[in-house]
């Protein structure tokens, strides 16, 4: 009897500390990127780091304005792409689709998922660049090689929506059919429904989840690198390259080793990005938990 | 037609735009990668190891990366279950429903669940660079399970969470302790262990920027922890920098391999989800 109990015991401590180790990993993160930062911080100041825009690490200047507005647009673009597409996509699954016809679309959203960056980025590579190029530049009467802000927006956008979909499905199921079939005893269809009511029910869900779809877009590494152009000015246009946050860290990895300080910008920026998605993981999952205990 | 009536129609005619859509790039995508790399992929590639002179168009194929990325999965997988598999019991058994702990922890693990693989790339970097390591395949094989940790105890709690209480009181009151009712909960999860280690998988071998800082890259197969090793997708990335067309081609061909592992991971994750689930009470 006892060995059992002991047993019962010992293993719960042992999981417990796994668990708790597992829970520390955030903290961790956090401290260890900010302690490895904070020899760029000492030497600059946050606002010059964040707002001067030449970036010349040999004659230490480091301005992470270019990089900052790159995942901007970026990530700004991607989301306009994705969200319509995204949302629509889920409407129809939940309110208006067969079950028939869901068991046919999830496959392809599993897939969608499931491709690596690296894969979009091929894909990027292969089409979209050359479209921009070909098609999208010249109807505005531009010249570029097609490694644009705009061909790495498309290429991140499609690959949120699955997220994005599977998120807002989520959300939607949540809505009792009691308040959908009160709307449709009144005369609504099923589109007047979706609007004033399901919509208007979860919009704090679909904010949410939109902001966990942004966090998720500015962390993406390979396929961004290989479409964006990799130029460190701040675009201007669409139509201009870019250099988002991730892909200058992943570029210059190998170099910064020759200077201590170099090093320790790039750590900064792994920083500013664990910090800005930390914050938005934070807030979108807990508005997610509130709605789904609601 | 009455307005309400229209806009319904077009809105209607806007959600089959869009999945149309979604279907669109997910052919796209595969098929424009497989139309590129397929016609080029030969059995040279995928059973031989760089050869002289590979990245400016000499022979050999690109066998480094894909045992490399085997050995990293592999380990990845096995140290990922064993973290998570014990930490999903904890917060299923050993806490109670309501206990703050397990909520804090499972919104922890929510948030390290969206932190992008350059960050773990650039913390795991610093960490061994701290510890004095070299990148190495041991490197890359802890980032990738730190990596899909968060996947695999994310899929498999919300599995456990749904295990009805009834059902583990029923085993409490034959007097079975917290860790013998471990083995109810087991049976509940089963088929969600299969389906969270086919998705880790599928993460972790689709993985560029965490293993980039970690596990360096290397043209031959390593034969122990402390190498270098190359994976597929940096393998994809570093030849398609190549200006050389038969470089460039390589890394196409590399890529139909990538994508041929991972949409069989996603197909066979569908099918045991369907079939593992017969043994499943709700």
């Amino acid at each position: 009897m006892n060995r059992r109990l002991l047993k019962d015991r010992t293993a719960g401590y042992m999981m417990f500390f796994l668990t708790i180790s597992s829970l520390l990993l955030v903290v961790t993160m956090g401290i260890g990127l900010y302690l490895k930062a904070s020899p760029i911080l000492e030497e600059h100041s946050l606002w010059d780091l964040l707002s001067a825009s030449e970036w010349k690490p040999m004659k230490n200047q480091f301005g992470f304005f270019p990089f900052l507005m790159g995942t901007l647009w970026v990530s700004g673009l991607a989301l306009i792409i994705a969200i319509p597409i995204s949302l629509l996509m889920a409407i129809y699954l939940t309110e208006y689709a067969h079950s028939l016809v869901r068991r046919f679309v999830y496959p392809f959203l599993d897939i969608l998922a499931g491709l690596p960056s690296v894969i979009y980025g091929v894909w990027g590579m292969l089409l979209i660049v050359p479209w921009v190029a070909n098609v999208a530049a010249p109807w505005v009467d531009r010249n570029t090689t097609g490694y644009t802000t705009l061909a790495c927006g498309i290429v991140l956008g499609v690959m949120v929506i699955p997220l994005l979909v599977s998120l807002f499905i989520e959300i939607f199921s949540n809505v009792s059919h009691e308040l959908r079939e009160a709307t449709f005893a009144l005369g609504a269809t099923r589109w007047q429904t979706t609007k004033h009511v399901v919509l208007r029910k979860t919009a704090p869900g679909i904010i949410a989840a939109i902001v966990l779809a942004a966090s998720r877009v500015m962390g993406e590494t390979i396929a961004a690198i290989m479409v964006c152009g990799n130029l460190a000015i701040a675009p201007g246009s669409l139509l201009d390259a870019c250099y988002p946050i991730p892909a200058l860290i992943a570029n210059n990895y190998g170099e910064m080793l020759s200077m201590p300080l170099y090093e320790s910008a790039l750590m900064f920026a792994a920083f500013i990005l664990f910090f800005v998605v930390l914050v938005f993981n934070l807030f979108s999952r807990l508005v997610l938990k509130k709605i789904k205990t609601e | 037609m009455k307005k309400s009536l229209i806009e319904e129609k077009i809105f209607k005619m806007l959600m089959y735009a869009a999945i149309a859509l979604v279907i669109y790039f997910v052919a796209s995508v595969v098929l424009s990668v497989f139309k590129r790399g397929l016609p080029l992929l030969s059995w040279e590639m995928v059973s031989q190891l760089p050869g002289g002179g590979f990245y400016i168009g000499g022979g050999g194929g690109f066998l480094n990366a894909i045992v490399g990325s085997l050995y990293i999965v592999g380990g990845a997988t096995i140290l990922g279950l064993g973290i998570s598999i014990p930490v999903v019991f904890f917060l299923n058994v050993y806490l109670k429903p309501n206990s703050r702990l397990g909520s804090v922890a499972r919104l922890a693990y929510d948030v390290l669940f969206g932190i992008p693989s350059i960050v773990y790339g650039a913390f795991g970097f610093t960490l061994m660079i701290y510890f004095e390591m070299r990148t190495s395949l041991i490197g890359g094989i802890l980032v990738v399970t730190l990596l899909i940790i968060p996947i695999f105890i994310r899929s498999m709690d919300e599995v456990a969470k749904a295990t009805p209480t009834d059902l583990m009181e029923a085993a409490y009151s034959l007097g079975a302790t917290r860790w013998e009712t471990i083995a109810v909960i087991v049976r509940q999860i089963a088929p969600a262990i299969a389906t969270a280690t086919l998705l880790s998988i599928g993460r972790a071998i689709g993985d560029a920027a965490g293993v980039m800082f970690t596990a360096g890259f290397s043209d031959r197969i390593p034969t122990s922890l402390t190498q270098q090793t190359a994976t597929l997708p940096l393998s994809v990335y570093f030849q398609l920098q190549s200006p050389s067309l038969e470089v460039q081609n390589r890394a196409y061909a590399a890529a139909v391999v990538l994508t041929f592992i991972v949409l069989a991971l996603s197909i066979g994750g569908r099918i045991i989800m369907n079939r593992f689930s017969r043994n499943k009470i709700q």
